[in-house]
């Protein structure tokens, strides 16, 4: 081996490096959680209740046992035992991962429409579903609240905890914005969504007596695992969560819900392997998707622009069983430099299925209504929008004076503003026009907060020079395994193609879930210190200054050197997890952080019809280091896509008489069509963040934030229609 | 889906005979929709006599300019036929407005005339629905009506027919060609799809035994016609509304009009009374808008749908002002 290193070594982060993982997926090499197989395997369906509240009282499965190839029908009759799920306690978050409080088949309880209450299992998919079809129950109901526009006047005050604040203030916003000279006060709704990601979640479950394997389209390996032990009382060594590949999550897989424990329940009463792929049907009726809410912004405002009241308040829902409130106010804290901001999160518990996190929940719909309002009061003013925002840019953070950990949104909205051709924009609405179409450019702020968590990681360097990092991430299309690699290969200056990451199984080091826009920046945190620990072992060896890693090994005789950060022992995780929600609070208490951005977008709208079609889009982003430009930009751009559904089209239908979600397809679920999406121009300062690893900041979530906001904007300067409510129909419009 | 026999028809006969015997018989076609609704546990079907390779995939100019299209022509193939391209150019333009290319290459014409709606208490086992089950009633009233008709429906269903294809056809005079075991008949397109009225479940003329063969075109009165679907995204959606119109203008005059409305009411709409407003009526936006609220006139909303007569209206003008104002338009 004569590995010595190269004069000048050019950095692998930033650069468009291809996807470790794109061959295996273009090929179909990658094994998905249903493409799994075993000797054996049986296959098994839901049966939904079709009553909002109340308890079965009769459940008769002699013509689902008929159907040729059932192996059994499990009800609350029949199933195995499940232990409850345990109660959220900040020494194990892993408790927060129970998507509902709901003990599957232990129970006749029925608590939302489409609450799982039977099981078939049978030796085919298609068996299994005929069967579920036949299963008769007759129900005793109770009396049941489901409609979000009825139950809203009746919320209550959000309370603050460590982890999220429900409300903040800062001066008497009511006051000056009762004495404001010039003043905006706006309702707005969004409605209920659903994630969609192409994948429907599916599991494989198989037990070797008390142990349990199982696969799965999960974004918290970590978390499944735990949650599963506490379910079926058992160690969580001896659960084994396999999942290399997952088709996509948006939040919808990062907690457990129903399919993933009846999967594992199933296997354990019928002694197989069993494998459940949820059909759509079955993945709306039994995984929460985004809250509906009604937001109120309020803004006051002198004549020149400058904002001396912000007020923002929300009310968001939770199921009576689950879910968890969503920050939909958190970026009016931190945005505008107002002298005066009461925000106010206030919330429902309904008989629905629980609330799930989807891509940038809170942030997605609250940026819509403040960025929205802010657009307003700048017609109200005779102001351009931008420069309205950059009159009221923070030098610190507004609610509480922090500093900004970095903040170059003035920036991020010049680079913009020229690439897209904003001063071609004449503000009078209904002033451009493309033949029929009137046209309309609108822009918005895109915030995202930035945030860290912990994470183990193991990393060996071998003789013959290449580097193996094992970490038990999540990979749902970001592109994490790249990007790590990119990272390792820097630090240990090796090239990317000699550093092979290894993820997606609950046999490495653990990793936080693929969530909060923080698995890339958590996991880079952990793995630049067990490069920096490799480093200082080879230091120790004697490494000389133009000495490759590798080449010391050869001269030590050593086939390979590994080093971990973190410990995966019962106490080790604890301690680790104590010692990081200690750093964070600290940390959340010196920095403001955030992932920010610029969204610009011209829309066409039809005047006779309301028809809107997105023409154009150029967003300008503040995120920190990029890692990959490659994968980064194809992440920011595909919030957008999600972001222009959200704005135009997506809506979960649910009836207000009886709870029940009336599309749960994809033919009735309008998610954006290629015809939908113009070409996305994405940019980025590439400003590294001094607090974080590397200076990188996650960009998960960020891009979707603003982007109804500024499509509504848009609408409104092609139409001088204000359209406050979500999705834009063309009905609206008429 | 339940189990069900399957039997491949090698002629017309034989499939004919099939579905003579067998009173719980479908025919499978392209099997877009069949196959999904069989999926949805709604089409349960004993038996399903695939027709797909019988030989009815021609398209024949007929004498007198007309045009006969075979009822397993599939749908990109009609769209891209050159008879049908330069003479009903709105038949071509509906075709495409549906679906993906995908189903296009599937999907057959006769089967086209005899796709399901797409109300969603329908397809929701769990609702109450009067074409499933009669009798049971419809989930539909006082629901999620966004979708549903404003014109024909009844107390009974407010659903509407789904095709864009229908809705040319319907305009052009198209006449249906069905045949059974007990000969061959021909049902204009405007009496093969019924109204709910009271019996939301029987949906066309068509005998449980009959199998469409063909559908004829007339001679087109004008080949200036154009298909406006008007939907919630850019592609593959449903439309709220639709206009099919064919409109030929002498001298500032309406000398021949054909017009049709989808997305409003259970069958493909035929707007007569629009027509008789326009024909001899000068072709301005004025009569447009009179011929519009004319034909609408007896509209009717659920809430959730009242916008589709304002949208109906208007697409209606906006078509016809497009054929007027863009001749060569296509």
């Amino acid at each position: 081996m004569t590995q010595t290193l190269p004069a000048t070594r050019e950095s692998a982060v930033g650069k468009p490096v291809d996807r470790v993982d794109g061959a295996v997926k273009t090929t179909g090499a990658a094994r998905f959680a249903a493409e799994y197989s075993y000797p054996g395997l049986a296959h098994a369906a839901l049966v939904h209740a079709t009553i909002s509240r109340g308890r079965v009282t009769t459940i008769d499965t002699a013509e689902a046992a008929a159907v040729p190839g059932v192996i059994t029908v499990l009800t609350h009759h029949n199933a195995p035992a499940l232990k409850p799920p345990r109660k959220v306690t900040p020494t194990d978050l892993s408790t927060m991962a129970s998507g509902t409080s709901v003990n599957y088949l232990n129970t006749d309880e029925v608590h939302w429409d489409g609450q799982p209450i039977a099981v078939v299992v049978a030796e085919s998919p298609l068996a299994a579903r005929e069967a579920a079809g036949l299963v008769r129950v007759t129900y005793e109901a109770s009396e049941s609240t489901v409609d979000f526009a009825a139950a809203e006047p009746n919320a209550t005050p959000q309370k603050n905890n460590l982890i999220m604040q429900g409300s903040a203030k800062k001066g008497d916003a009511e006051a000056a914005f009762a004495e404001a000279p010039v003043r905006i006060d706006s309702r707005f709704t969004t409605p209920p969504l659903h994630h969609n990601a192409i994948e429907p979640h599916a599991t494989l479950a198989l037990w070797d007596g008390d142990r349990l394997t199982v696969h799965d389209a999960t974004q918290s390996i970590d978390w499944l695992r735990s949650h599963l032990a506490t379910r079926f009382g058992i160690p969580a060594s001896d659960v084994r969560v396999i999942a290399p590949f997952v088709g996509g999550g948006f939040g919808g897989k990062g907690f457990i819900w129903a399919g993933t424990i009846l999967t594992a329940l199933a296997a354990r009463a019928t002694g197989r392997p069993v494998r459940m792929v949820l059909t759509r049907e079955s993945v709306y009726r039994v995984v929460g998707g985004r809250t509906p809410s009604t937001q109120r912004v309020a803004l006051g405002a002198r004549a020149d622009g400058t904002l001396t009241s912000l007020i923002h308040t929300s009310v968001s829902r939770l199921g009576r069983v689950g879910g968890s409130p969503e920050a939909v106010t958190s970026q009016s804290k931190h945005l505008y430099a107002a002298e005066n901001i009461l925000v106010q999160q206030n919330l429902v518990e309904l008989d629905l299925v629980s609330n799930a996190p989807m891509r940038a929940p809170g942030e997605a719909i609250g940026t819509f209504a403040l960025e929205a309002s802010i657009d307003e009061l700048a017609y109200e003013l005779g102001m351009d929008p931008i420069d309205l925002r950059m009159h009221n840019e923070p030098e610190r953070n507004p609610i509480d004076g922090k500093r900004f950990a970095r903040r170059y949104l003035r920036e991020a909205y010049r680079v913009g503003a020229e690439r897209f051709g904003w001063a071609n924009r004449t503000p009078e609405p209904r002033s451009m026009r493309d033949g029929r179409w009137l046209v309309g450019m609108g822009v918005a702020t895109a915030f995202h907060p930035s945030l860290l968590f912990v994470a183990n990681v193991a990393v060996r360097l071998s003789v013959d020079g290449t580097v193996l990092v094992r970490c038990g991430m999540q990979e749902m299309g970001m592109g994490g395994a790249t990007v790590q690699a990119q990272i390792a290969a820097d630090a240990l200056e090796v090239p990317v193609e000699s550093v092979r990451v290894e993820y997606g199984d609950s046999t490495l080091p653990m990793a936080p879930s693929a969530a909060g826009s923080m698995q890339t920046a958590s996991v880079a945190n952990s793995l630049l210190a067990a490069c920096e620990k490799l480093r200082r072992r080879l230091t120790k060896l004697g490494r000389s200054a133009d000495e490759s890693p590798a080449a010391v090994l050869a001269r030590e005789g050593l086939p390979s050197l590994e080093v971990s950060v973190g410990s995966d022992t019962r106490l080790g995780r604890v301690a680790g997890q104590l010692k990081f929600m200690s750093k964070f609070l600290v940390d959340q208490r010196r920095w403001m952080k955030a992932a920010l951005g610029a969204h610009f977008c011209e829309v066409r709208v039809d005047p006779d019809t309301g028809e809107v079609r997105v023409s154009r889009w150029t967003a300008s982003f503040d995120v920190g280091r990029v890692m990959n430009a490659k994968t980064a930009a194809s992440q920011l751009r595909g919030g957008i896509v999600m972001g222009i559904g959200m704005a135009l089209a997506e809506e979960t239908l649910i009836d207000p008489r009886n709870g029940r979600i009336m599309n749960p397809s994809l033919a009735e679920y309008h998610v954006p069509v290629h015809a939908d999406i113009p070409p996305i121009d994405i940019t980025y300062l590439d400003e590294p963040d001094p607090t974080m690893p590397l200076g990188l900041v996650g960009i998960g979530e960020v891009s979707i934030t603003g982007v109804a906001g500024a499509i509504a904007n848009a609408i409104h300067h092609a139409t001088g229609r204000r359209v406050r409510d979500l999705p834009i129909t063309l009905d609206k419009l008429l | 889906m339940r189990t069900f026999s399957y039997l491949r028809a090698p002629d017309v006969k034989t499939a004919l005979r099939a579905v003579a015997t067998e009173p719980n018989a479908k025919f499978l076609g392209g099997g877009t929709n069949l196959v999904d609704l069989m999926r949805e546990n709604i089409e349960r079907p004993d038996v399903v006599v695939d027709i797909s390779r019988l030989p009815l995939t021609g398209i024949e100019e007929l004498p007198g300019g007309g045009v006969r299209i075979g009822a397993l022509v599939r749908n990109s193939a009609l769209a891209a036929h050159p008879l049908v391209r330069t003479r009903y150019p709105v038949v071509s333009q509906a075709v495409l407005g549906g679906a993906s290319a995908q189903l296009r290459n599937m999907a057959t014409v006769g089967g086209n005339l005899l796709q399901r709606t797409r109300c969603l208490y329908f397809y929701d086992d769990a609702s109450a629905c009067n074409k499933r089950e009669p009798g049971r009633g419809c989930s539909a009233l006082g629901g999620l009506t966004r979708n549903h008709g404003v014109l024909g429906v009844s107390e009974h269903c407010i659903a509407t027919h789904p095709s864009d294809l229908c809705v040319a056809l319907t305009a052009l005079d198209a006449e249906i060609e069905v045949e059974s075991t007990r000969g061959t008949r021909r049902i204009p397109l405007t009496e093969f799809h019924r109204l709910p009225g009271s019996t939301p479940h029987v949906e066309t003329a068509l005998a449980p035994d009959e199998l469409v063969t063909a559908v004829e075109l007339p001679a087109p009165v004008t080949t200036h016609s154009r298909y406006r679907k008007v939907r919630d995204r850019a592609s593959y959606a449903f439309a709220l509304v639709s206009v099919a119109a064919a409109l030929e203008v002498r001298d500032g005059t309406v000398t021949a009009v054909r017009l049709a409305l989808g997305g409003v009411a259970p069958k493909p709409w035929r707007a007569t009374e629009a027509e008789r407003v326009l024909l001899g009526a000068p072709a301005t936006e004025e009569s447009f808008r009179l011929a519009a609220e004319a034909e609408l006139a007896a509209a009717t909303g659920h809430n959730g749908n009242d916008f589709k007569i304002e949208l109906a209206r208007r697409t209606i003008v906006a078509t016809l002002r497009d054929l007027l104002t863009d001749r060569s338009a296509v």
